[in-house]
């Protein structure tokens, strides 16, 4: 039987082949090419939690307790991330009927998937105790669910850039065939939101799992204090559409702004001064 | 929501303007977003002397005039947390002066006026009987809206319904959790401050037992502390505590925190367990495997003496080396004075370096006869305001879910005759998803045309 790493190296290149797919349907605006990669990203998606299940599947194989649902370390966290990018842009194809944000979105995808595959180790790794916690799944979830509609909104947001200030009635262009800056604000507001409710999700049950297991649920150490910070840039968002004058470019900013506070979040931390194997520990 | 900050009227109102505006609560968003962030790069709270070393005397003194050290719990960040909840409750405050009056009515009021012009709206004729048409479009309408009422017009009937009024509450409830989760920490945090004495906890705590387990990777797996609570004299609880499953009573908290292995005791040697031994004599090239006790003299096979295991211990140096855990024994040569032997169990050759008649070891698999001494490491706390800051996160989740996905929705349906044909006019608005909602719109437009016994027609 393939092994899930095997596999989910594989996935990684179905998710680059996709994103290869939208561009062409964009560039050569052949319907379908575009259908063929909506479909692709399906088989991505299914191919990843597929792998997701296998591994889950192995780690109860090995003997000695490793045994444990493959959302604990950082290979991990990435492809589930990989997999709730596409999930999430599936849903956004359909309900806002563009492929387009498919060349921006299924990119993303395929780095994290090749991150995972190819920078960090697949290794199935016991859990130490403190890692043992229902809410440290819940944890790990929620947060990544959240993250993957921040990544989106990023792509989404950079679409934005690209199209704002253009005429948008530049007809059969390539920037004439994005969707209108109007729509594309829209679609990152929603994906904004969605991203913020799991965000505070992810926050909450992450305090409640450090209060379960040392007992305290916040400490301000970096890994917290940049998950708030995250938190704070998308507050800021929220409210500074409520201004005049604030729709479009800023909240654009401040969408690509929050995520790179993710990408900090989750990667950065690691190299601060003075923090050990925390955020590996933690992932 | 632009609010200009002029100082107009009284003092009071220019100080009311100020915290009112949303501006504010940008530019403290961002300011507690930006400032955040040393604390991440400055590790805190750690000693003086680390600090001193690390920026020069200068700076750090500077710095820690600042409290930069010790940043989020600093006058000014805190500072910057009450503003913002000051922001909050003044501008909830305000708002609620006028939504709260929309929100908690009995009778909405529905402009028809405003609905008949909205650019949304869709027109249909329809044929058949009024009455008929004007009951369907009623069922249909109750079957999606919470709130249905038929007014009459000039002309006809309007039907006016709506639901989610109560949505509009989501975002209030949002902003009160963040004031609830902020007012809960300092709870805790002010106790940390203000009290910093030794308290006594109300009741005994024991520990019966504690067990480490470990990986054959070597990593811990689990470790598991028995705890008794005894108070005034009786046994009130038992329960075993892991890492991640604390034990709770009377509002203190007992979390599995730490192990270490025992320094001084690390091992108890079961005096009765029966230890093998292996001696490999140089002359014949020969092994023999004996079984003994501790303290139990045993003989030497071809004669080359006597040998006593006197005691175990679990760290050892040798010549400034560890060797790790090792027996400790005493030969007596035939017709020789004891020596005493030093037996590694890590090190089964060690005994080589002796260069005596006789190598001495101990077999394989000694260590399961022996536990190691662990002690458990507790964490005792008690946080009064985590209930608190609890409530607030749930309904800060639930506050959010409101906000962001449901909305207050309200819909017209005004029927008039018009010639031969009955016209039917669709006009809808809502306070967020209006994408969701057109599609809705789209659909009651269908279920109502369907009260058209003849045929479908819809006019924009
Ligand atoms: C950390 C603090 C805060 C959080 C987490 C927060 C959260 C939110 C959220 C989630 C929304 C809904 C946004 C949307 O529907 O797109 C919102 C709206 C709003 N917030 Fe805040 N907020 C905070 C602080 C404040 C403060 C200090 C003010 C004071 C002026 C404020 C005023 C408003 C207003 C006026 C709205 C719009 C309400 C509406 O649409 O009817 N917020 N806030």
């Amino acid at each position: 039987m393939i092994n899930s790493s095997l596999l989910l190296s594989i996935i990684t290149f179905v998710f680059g082949f996709a994103a290869l797919l939208y561009l062409i349907s964009w560039v050569f605006q052949k319907e379908v090419v575009g259908k063929a990669a909506t479909w692709v990203t399906v088989v991505a998606v299914a191919g990843d939690a597929a792998g997701i299940l296998l591994r889950w599947n192995e780690s109860y194989n090995i003997a000695g307790g490793y045994g444990h649902a493959p959302l604990s370390n950082i290979y991990e966290s990435l492809v589930f991330f990989s997999l709730t990018i596409g999930l999430i842009y599936l849903v956004v194809e359909r309900k806002y009927r563009n492929r387009i944000i498919g060349c921006f979105a299924m990119p993303l995808s395929f780095f994290a998937l090749a991150y995972a595959s190819f920078g960090t180790s697949a290794k199935i790794q016991p859990l130490i105790p403190a890692l043992k916690s229902n809410w440290l799944i819940a944890h790990v979830m929620t947060c990544f669910v959240g993250y993957s509609a921040f990544a989106l909104a990023f792509g989404v947001s950079i679409m934005y850039l690209i199209k704002a200030g253009k005429n948008e009635t530049e007809g059969n262009s390539l920037l004439g065939r994005l969707p209108t800056s109007a729509i594309l604000d829209e679609v990152t507001h929603q994906l904004i939101m969605f991203g913020f409710l799991f965000l505070t999700a992810g926050i909450i049950t992450g305090a409640v799992w450090a209060n379960s297991a040392w007992g305290r649920y916040w400490g301000w150490d970096p890994k917290e204090t940049w998950s708030l910070i995250t938190w704070f840039v998308y507050a800021t968002l929220l409210h500074a559409r409520l201004m005049r004058g604030w729709r479009g470019t800023p909240i654009a900013i401040l969408s690509i702004v929050g995520f790179l506070a993710v990408i900090f979040t989750y990667f950065g931390v690691n190299l601060l001064p003075g923090l050990h194997s925390y955020g590996a520990m933690k992932g | 929501m632009e609010n200009e900050a002029v100082v107009k009227g009284s003092y009071f109102e220019g100080l009311w303007k100020f915290f009112v505006s949303v501006k504010l609560t940008v530019v403290v968003l961002l300011l507690l977003a930006s400032l955040s962030i040393i604390g991440t790069f400055i590790p805190q709270n750690e000693s003086p002397a680390d600090y001193l070393r690390a920026f020069g005397p200068f700076l750090y003194h500077v710095m820690a005039t600042l409290d930069v050290f010790d940043m989020y719990r600093s006058w000014w960040f805190q500072g910057l947390m009450v503003l913002l909840v000051v922001n909050i409750i003044i501008c909830s405050i305000d708002r609620l002066q006028v939504t709260g009056k929309i929100i908690f009515t009995r009778n909405p009021k529905f402009n028809l006026a405003s609905y008949r012009r909205r650019k949304s709206r869709r027109k249909m004729k329809l044929n058949g009987d009024i009455g008929h048409i004007e009951n369907h479009c009623q069922a249909a309408i109750a079957k999606m809206f919470s709130y249905c009422k038929v007014v009459s017009t000039d002309h006809g009937v309007a039907i006016t319904a709506e639901k989610g009024r109560w949505t509009r509450l989501g975002v209030y409830i949002v902003h009160l959790s963040v004031v609830v989760i902020d007012e809960g920490d300092s709870i805790d945090t002010i106790q940390l401050r203000f009290k910093n004495e030794t308290r006594k906890l109300p009741f005994t705590i024991q520990c019966d037992d504690f067990d480490v387990q470990f990986y054959d990777s070597g990593a811990p797996k689990e470790f598991r502390s028995k705890l008794t609570i005894i108070e005034n004299g009786r046994v009130v609880m038992q329960k075993d505590i892991i890492v991640n499953d604390p034990l709770r009573y009377k509002g203190i908290n007992i979390f599995q925190s730490s192990y270490g292995r025992s320094a001084n005791q690390g091992a108890v040697l079961d005096s009765a367990k029966e230890i093998e031994l292996r001696f490999q004599s140089n002359a014949s090239g020969k092994t023999y495997n004996v079984k003994t006790q501790l303290e139990k003299p045993v003989e030497i096979p071809e004669g080359l003496g006597q040998f006593v295991l006197d005691a175990y211990h679990p760290q050892v140096q040798f010549r400034g080396m560890d060797v790790g855990s090792a027996f400790v024994g005493t030969l007596t040569p035939k017709g020789g004075d004891p020596s005493q032997v030093l037996l590694p169990i890590k090190f089964p050759r060690f005994d080589t370096m002796r260069k005596g008649d006789v190598v001495i070891s101990v077999a394989p698999g000694v260590e399961a006869l022996f536990k190691e001494r662990f002690f458990t490491g507790l964490q005792i706390t008690n946080d009064p305001g985590v209930t608190m800051v609890y409530i607030g996160f749930t309904l800060i989740v639930l506050g959010c879910m409101v906000t962001f996905f449901m909305s207050h929705q309200q819909v017209v349906v005004e029927i008039q005759p018009k010639g031969k044909n009955i016209a039917v006019m669709v006009s809808g608005k809502t306070n967020k998803n209006r994408v969701g909602f057109d599609h809705k719109l789209e659909r009651l437009v269908k279920n109502l045309s369907e009260a058209d016994t003849t045929e479908y027609r819809k006019v924009v």
